[in-house]
């Protein structure tokens, strides 16, 4: 008797939170119909050139974040597990930093570090382009490299390593054909958290003046009514289908990447 | 005789060469973590005439400042400590509370999903939700109760602190899951073996040994909130004054018309964010004994 009372509590608690998770995505949608005729938010979204242009620019700048976030950290999380293991405190210290350093705070130094001589890098598209995707790698690497650090423990590497090169493989063989596809499900998980993040990231785009996602709502919200509440939902969407690949990528493994911190 | 010097000298030659290989890595944390960082740093004790001095930590104590440092703690206080709790009662439903497995599943997934939904999106979410003419609050009003009667407004700190439990919640579902997991049930039938009630069994034994993980996680959650900015900022548009927005002000022009403040203010922000991670990996630490 006492158990099923309990198990009603528990019901009560589990609608509250679906009922908090739930209202404001169904009040976006709802709020995203009143545009007449039915779907236009939608439409007119979808057909806004700065739509696109700013999605596919935030979609390019994850895509090159993420590799070059596993250009600097499989590489290194390799090295320190086969060959530095004296490295690694060091190493993990480092890619903790991010937590201590809020995205806000970041940006603020790379600004005044890199807007003046010797290193302009703010004065032109392209030099902003190269913080923003520097700006991020940070940002990854705190589950980048928990994730590429747990995939390298799973599988033996210095037997694999010594395999590789008593056939004569050289370090660059090895990383590519040896080390990566062993780490498929950990590398594939953080992309995508790291994809999930870049494209709606707002703080650094937006000091650094990028013509990006998360600022093209921003500006949309100051001048639209109903459009805005159509590209928000676009936006959950995108995080979801990020986070569905990631729960597929993942399944029956025990490769946990889901966390990226709040905005 | 001699190819056992060369083996000994080995590993020792090898291990400095070793070292090379972390230069990418180490190279690009100097260059876009270090340099960065030491740039506030040595500014935040750099005077307006250019000379050292401690002047910028001090006058972090004038109302302006003092005021954005007590919002911001407040507002991530208020919602680590209540996201905490609720993200707690969530996740225990779920898994120990007798619901169908499915449902863990699928509060996992949402909450992979809702801890990443964050910014300027989740703002604008919820003010069509309960902005002066959001659903909801049209609803309500339908209803006969009218919330923007009394004195709230999604704009204010309470509409902020309700904002921000959108990405805590989650957050704390996802790191505190494992550990409810831990809980073995057979500490559960030996307290009710020897006599102790629900209530002595939480007291006794659940809450002491989940209590580190608890706090932790609060203390990560405050950490998580008070970094937080473009959230706020699409949702208030620096109506509330809180520190990341006054950083963000600062940098776009300097509205503390003392560069050295700013840095000052940023570095106040990264001592706090410190402590509370410190904080966090020592309960951490305690917490993982129960682990196996």
């Amino acid at each position: 008797m006492r158990r099923r009372r309990g198990r009603v509590a528990w019901w009560l608690v589990f609608l509250i939170g679906v009922l908090y998770f739930v209202l404001p995505l169904y009040a976006t949608f709802v709020f995203s119909l009143k545009a007449k005729p039915a779907f236009s938010a939608y439409a007119d979204a979808l057909s806004d050139p700065l739509f696109a242009q700013s999605l596919g620019y935030s979609m390019v700048v994850g895509i090159v974040t993420i590799f070059a976030s596993l250009a600097l950290i499989v590489p290194t999380a390799y090295w320190v597990q086969l060959r530095v293991p004296r490295a690694r405190s060091l190493v993990e210290f480092v890619t903790l930093l991010p937590f201590v350093i809020p995205a806000v705070v970041l940006v603020f130094g790379l600004i005044r570090v890199y807007s003046r001589p010797p290193l302009p890098f703010t004065h032109t598209d392209l030099g902003s382009t190269f913080l923003l995707v520097a700006g991020y790698v940070v940002l990854s690497l705190p589950y980048m490299y928990r994730a590429v650090d747990a995939g390298l423990r799973a599988i033996d590497i210095r037997s694999l390593t010594e395999a590789a090169q008593s056939m004569g493989a050289g370090w660059i063989t090895i990383i590519l054909r040896i080390i990566l596809p062993n780490l498929r499900v950990a590398l594939l998980s953080g992309a995508f958290l790291t994809l999930a993040i870049v494209v709606g990231e707002f703080t650094i785009a937006s000091f650094l003046a990028r013509p990006a996602f998360g600022p093209y709502l921003n500006l949309l919200s100051g001048y639209e009514v109903y459009q805005p509440a159509a590209v928000a939902l676009i936006s959950f969407g995108l995080t979801w289908l990020a986070m569905i690949a990631i729960a597929v990528i993942g399944r029956g493994t025990r490769v946990r990447v889901q966390i990226g911190g709040a905005r | 005789m001699a190819d056992q010097g060369a083996l000994a000298a080995r590993p020792g030659r090898r291990r400095s060469w070793s070292w090379l290989g972390l230069i990418p890595f180490f190279l690009f944390a100097i260059l876009f973590i270090g340099l960065p960082i030491s740039y506030l740093v040595l500014g935040s004790f750099q005077g307006l005439d250019g000379n050292p001095t401690l002047q910028n930590y001090a006058e972090l104590s004038s109302p302006t400042i003092t005021n954005a440092f007590a919002t911001s703690i407040e507002v991530s206080l208020v919602t680590a400590i209540v996201g905490g709790f609720f993200g707690f009662l969530l996740a225990y439903a779920v898994i120990l509370g007798g619901l169908p497995k499915v449902l863990r599943d699928a509060l996992m997934t949402f909450s992979g999903v809702a801890s990443n939904f964050a910014g300027v999106p989740l703002a604008l979410a919820f003010i069509f939700t309960l902005g002066q003419l959001g659903v909801l609050t049209l609803w309500l009003r339908g209803l006969g109760i009218n919330l923007y009667a009394s004195d709230f407004t999604i704009y204010s700190k309470l509409g902020l602190e309700v904002v921000y439990l959108y990405f805590q919640f989650p957050l704390m579902v996802l790191i505190i899951a494992p550990a409810i997991d831990g809980l073995r049930p057979e500490w559960r039938e030996a307290a009710e073996n020897m006599g102790a009630s629900s209530w002595e069994y939480w007291q006794r034994v659940a809450l002491p040994i989940l209590a580190p993980t608890l706090i932790g996680t609060m203390i990560l959650l405050f950490g998580n909130a008070f970094g937080a900015q473009a959230t706020a900022y699409q949702l208030t548009s620096g109506q509330i004054p809180l520190v990341p927005l006054l950083i963000g002000n600062q940098i776009s022009g300097d509205v503390l018309h003392n560069p050295g403040l700013g840095y000052a203010m940023a570095m106040g922000m990264v001592i706090i964010m410190a402590g509370s991670i410190a904080v966090y990996t020592v309960l951490q630490r305690r917490a993982e004994r129960w682990r196996r």
